[in-house]
């Protein structure tokens, strides 16, 4: 049997890293805002952040690429910036990655800060904690579950998307040619063997994530008193 | 003595907590009253935990706290050490890294206070390398103290920090608490609903019902107090004395203390002649007579002066406040002995006391 071109799989390992880092350094704290908040608006924030889970793809998809066409203010300004457009490209296929991967960043991570609970942070703030030392300090090492949880969610849920990247990326070879895309080609081209192959590597690597999420979850049982 | 002067007020659904009011702090102060009443909110307040509440917070002239919440000075700039009730020892830290974590950030000076000497005085050494979660109550409450005394606090809130405690874990950290301001220089705000702690640890106490300053002052004068008895008088009314051991009569194992110009005869107190100590009289073992019995086997006979009776309609007993060589003793009587023994205002008796405890060594 052929090995088929592994461009995509590199590609959507690429983006899935690239977004689920950058959806660390923003997911966190808007899961604490919301784990905290006593604000009104917190369940409008709660409800946009979630959105994606019901929202079909292809709308999430179709609502980016009008922003990132050129004839938006969004988009004239990005090209103007950087001389491209930001849709069918790689970093089109980021922000929309972070938009439509959100939740699965957000949800474990608020629900993790929520157990974690003010009462540790009280106690940390008496024993002289500033908060930022509180959140490294006693927040972080209670929530460590939920971090994992919501880092292996973030990045599998990435790997697995198809309708937004359809919408925004396209199907360009080495720029946004992601596997499901790719599996999605071979199948159309009826080139059965090639979507077999990345298929079974996408079955097995979701697999062995979520088997490493359920152990981790056995070895680090909660770490909260 | 430290100065704590509080003017704030927040609402909560169904409680509102207002004060304003200049308080001492000395030695141990106790923070008393009913549950429900405010105490925890205040002391929250005090620590800068809730941040919606209102006005001004000034400790020894530090603002915490200005009026409408201004400059407000968050927790952890507040140099206060506070003992949780449910302790919150970090479950992720082992108890020497949970004492580590204050000691490495406390930046007051306080040659006292070292690592070792607060593992010492709590006797922590075989717990540092267990973890929190795996300790007793008492331990972890022993725990939380020492963590507390680590950030060498310039105040110290302890809120409840014994009642889910039982009562030989409590007896076992009492003596422990009520050495603190002396052996470390801190003085301590002390919640508690239990008035036995009061009396046994505090010099001062403040009242708090319903979200209000009941009453405040030194412990003995609050006891006294019987416009606040239906707080405090849930508890066994009794009388606290200051007196001065004068001698000990070794033959029948006793012990005299003077108190003022009365002499007290009471088991014999382990401590030297010349401690000062405070003694616990309750109301119901002190009895009136107008002249001196004879033959009778109590041994407190004491010439007194009526100062004050009180007498409650449709009640079985009235106490009268008496005046014993100038301390003031507290009688418990049925108002039946009131009538029949024509008491009044002034009147020379004597006071039979049944029973003496010795509450505590005076600070």
């Amino acid at each position: 049997m052929e090995i088929p071109d592994l461009g995509p799989f590199w590609l959507t390992l690429k983006l899935a890293t690239v977004t689920t880092i950058i959806l660390l350094v923003i997911g966190t704290p808007i899961a604490w805002w919301l784990a905290f908040t006593r604000s009104r608006i917190k369940v409008v924030v709660e409800a946009f952040t979630a959105l994606p889970l019901v929202l079909p793809p292809t709308v999430l998809g179709f609502y980016l690429l009008i922003f990132m066409s050129p004839n938006s203010a969004i988009g004239s300004f990005w090209v103007s910036m950087t001389g491209s457009t930001l849709a069918f490209s790689f970093l089109g296929l980021v922000v929309a990655s972070v938009f439509y991967s959100m939740p699965f960043m957000v949800q474990p991570l608020q629900t993790a800060f929520e157990a974690v609970g003010r009462e540790p942070l009280e106690a940390a703030a008496s024993l002289r904690a500033s908060p930022l030392d509180a959140f490294l300090s006693v927040a972080s090492p209670l929530a460590f579950r939920g971090f994992i949880t919501a880092t292996v969610l973030s990045f599998a849920h990435t790997i697995g998307e198809f309708g937004v990247v359809l919408m925004v990326g396209g199907n360009i070879s080495g720029r946004t040619k992601v596997i499901s895309i790719a599996i999605y080609e071979h199948v159309e081209t009826i080139n059965y063997s090639d979507a077999h192959v990345l298929s079974a590597i996408l079955l097995l690597f979701s697999f062995s994530v979520l088997l490493f999420v359920f152990i981790m979850n056995r070895r680090f049982p909660v770490g909260i008193g | 003595m430290s100065k704590l002067e509080i003017d704030t007020s927040i609402e909560f659904d169904d409680f509102n907590l207002n004060i304003d009011q200049k308080f001492s702090i000395e030695g141990i102060t106790a923070l008393f009253g009913p549950s429900g009443g405010g105490k925890s909110t205040l002391l929250r307040i005090i620590a800068g935990f809730e941040r919606d509440a209102r006005g001004r917070v000034v400790f020894e002239g530090q603002h915490w706290q200005d009026g409408n919440g201004a400059n407000f000075v968050p927790p952890h700039r507040r140099g206060i050490g506070y003992v949780f009730q449910n302790a919150r020892l970090f479950p992720h830290l082992s108890v020497l890294k949970n004492l580590q974590y204050a000691d490495r950030r406390s930046q007051n000076m306080n040659e006292q206070i070292t690592l070792n000497n607060v593992i010492e005085a709590l006797d922590l050494s075989a717990l540092l390398q267990r973890q929190p979660l795996s300790l007793s109550g008492g331990e972890t409450q022993r725990v939380a103290i020492a963590r507390a005394l680590l950030t060498r606090p310039n105040l110290l809130l302890m809120d409840e920090p014994l009642a889910a405690l039982d009562f030989k874990r409590k007896a076992r950290i009492l003596p422990l608490i009520e050495k603190l301001p002396s052996t470390f220089g801190i003085p301590v705000i002390y919640v508690t609903h239990a008035i036995e702690e009061v009396v046994r640890l505090a010099s001062r106490m403040i009242v708090l019902d319903g979200g209000k300053i009941v009453a405040e002052g030194p412990v003995g004068e609050i006891m006294e107090r019987h416009d606040i008895q239906s707080i405090i008088g849930r508890f066994e009314a009794a009388s606290l004395i200051s007196g001065k051991i004068s001698r000990h009569i070794e033959a029948y194992h006793l012990s005299e203390v003077e108190c003022g110009d009365a002499v007290l005869t009471m088991p014999y107190i382990d401590m030297g002649v010349g401690t000062d100590l405070r003694l616990r009289i309750r109301a119901r073992d002190v009895s009136l007579a107008l002249t001196r019995p004879e033959g009778i086997s109590i041994q407190n006979i004491l010439s007194a002066k009526v100062l004050e009776i009180i007498e409650e309609q449709e009640a079985a007993f009235a106490e009268i406040i008496v005046d014993v060589g100038g301390t003031r003793l507290r009688a418990r009587i049925t108002r039946k002995s009131v009538a029949e023994l024509k008491l009044e205002t002034g009147m020379p008796v004597f006071a039979l006391v049944k029973s003496i405890s010795f509450d505590r060594r005076a600070l």
